[in-house]
């Protein structure tokens, strides 16, 4: 048994994060080393605010507290989470979190009406993307075993 | 069904993707794909990853997506209709016109694609950009908080906690109870005949007047 959490994001798993403040856990926050919170969510932590890319996110300056300690140390990934839409959900039992995406940018990709891309595997293992094949018409169906 | 169609509007420019929405992957998908020996993609999504992109609540669930990749269909049932609610639940046989209603659904959807692969936008059933996004189901915040409740249940039951991951499916249950996928893996997860016995027949029969396959207005 460790005491690191393993947190989801998106769809990038990191296992046995450590949490540097483990006294907030459970009031809703979630403190990280800025190293940690890069490696968990690919945010880093810049004067200007988080940035991920090209992307960057100024914190409020009225709540920069909830955000960052004062040392700027830690960074509290539940409050850019809620930030930016993410919905969160905990399982404290198995000391794991998962951080989905937020409801606005599924709902800009999709009303854009650009078919989003995916990659999955078929039987053999074999990865297929929609976007190769672009050029011709595609059905795109589900189907399921149950 | 779309290895034929397949085969006949291939050589146009067509190809189906067939996606499973199975957590239990390539093991419990394999014999269905292999029976029905596609030469199409067919793959496997066992986080139903195609399900939340494209606001997909149940199966068969379809999506027309043009050459230059803008979707000109947005998510409906691919040829199915609620006739199959007439089939007995136990022996699974079917009243003769249900069946015919069945198979006249599902030619009528082969049709519509037939006339898309030959008239491209100029098909009727090719349908404007205004009208995608007024059949468009799109998310909004308690379907992304289902989403991540699903999610981690999967995640969760991958990892060998079956228990806690149901307390998660039924959360996103909860959240859309519109979306039979949630209903029927979690189902599945817990044992394999629940997804199609009776708990499944309880459910579909407590839609009352409500409909399991959504009519598709122009089909």
């Amino acid at each position: 048994m460790t005491d690191g959490i393993d947190i989801i994001y998106g769809e990038r798993v990191t296992k046995d994060v450590d949490v540097e403040r483990t006294d907030k856990i459970k009031g809703g926050a979630l403190w990280l080393g800025a190293a940690d919170l890069e490696r968990v969510s690919g945010w880093t932590r810049k004067p200007e605010g988080f940035c991920k890319g090209e992307v960057c996110t100024p914190i409020p300056i009225a709540r920069q507290g909830d955000f960052v300690t004062p040392d700027h140390k830690l960074v509290n990934l539940v409050a850019l989470a809620a930030m930016l839409g993410q919905p969160m959900v905990v399982d404290e039992e198995h000391r794991t979190w998962y951080f989905g995406e937020a409801a606005a940018e599924r709902r800009r990709a999709l009303t854009s009406l650009m078919a989003p891309d995916f990659a999955l595997p078929d039987l053999d293992g074999r990865m297929h993307t929609l976007a190769e094949h672009r050029g011709k018409k595609v059905l795109l169906v589900s189907w399921a075993s149950w | 069904m779309w290895q034929a169609l397949y085969e006949e509007l291939g050589p146009k420019g067509f190809i189906p993707i067939a996606v499973a929405f199975d957590s239990g992957g390539t093991a419990v998908a394999e014999p269905w794909i292999k029976a029905a020996k596609p030469t199409y993609p067919c793959l496997v999504d066992e986080r139903h990853i195609v399900a939340e992109l494209y606001d997909m609540v149940n199966v068969p669930t379809a999506v027309w997506i043009d050459e230059r990749g803008r979707i000109v269909r947005p998510s409906e049932a691919a040829g199915s209709t609620d006739a199959f609610r007439k089939m007995d639940h136990t022996n699974f046989s079917i009243p003769p016109a249900a069946l015919a209603e069945l198979q006249a659904k599902r030619k009528a959807y082969q049709d519509a694609l037939r006339d898309w692969v030959a008239n491209g936008s100029a098909s009727k059933y090719a349908l404007s950009e205004g009208e995608v996004l007024r059949r468009m189901h799109t998310p909004d915040d308690a379907k992304a908080r289902a989403a991540a409740n699903f999610r981690l249940g999967q995640y969760l039951f991958a990892a060998g906690h079956p228990e806690s991951a149901q307390k998660f499916f039924a959360e996103a249950k909860r959240l859309r109870p519109e979306s039979w996928n949630y209903k029927r893996q979690a189902w599945a997860l817990e044992d394999p005949m629940k997804a199609g016995g009776p708990e499944f027949w309880a459910a579909v029969d407590a839609l009352g007047d409500g409909k399991y396959y959504p009519p598709i207005e122009d089909i």
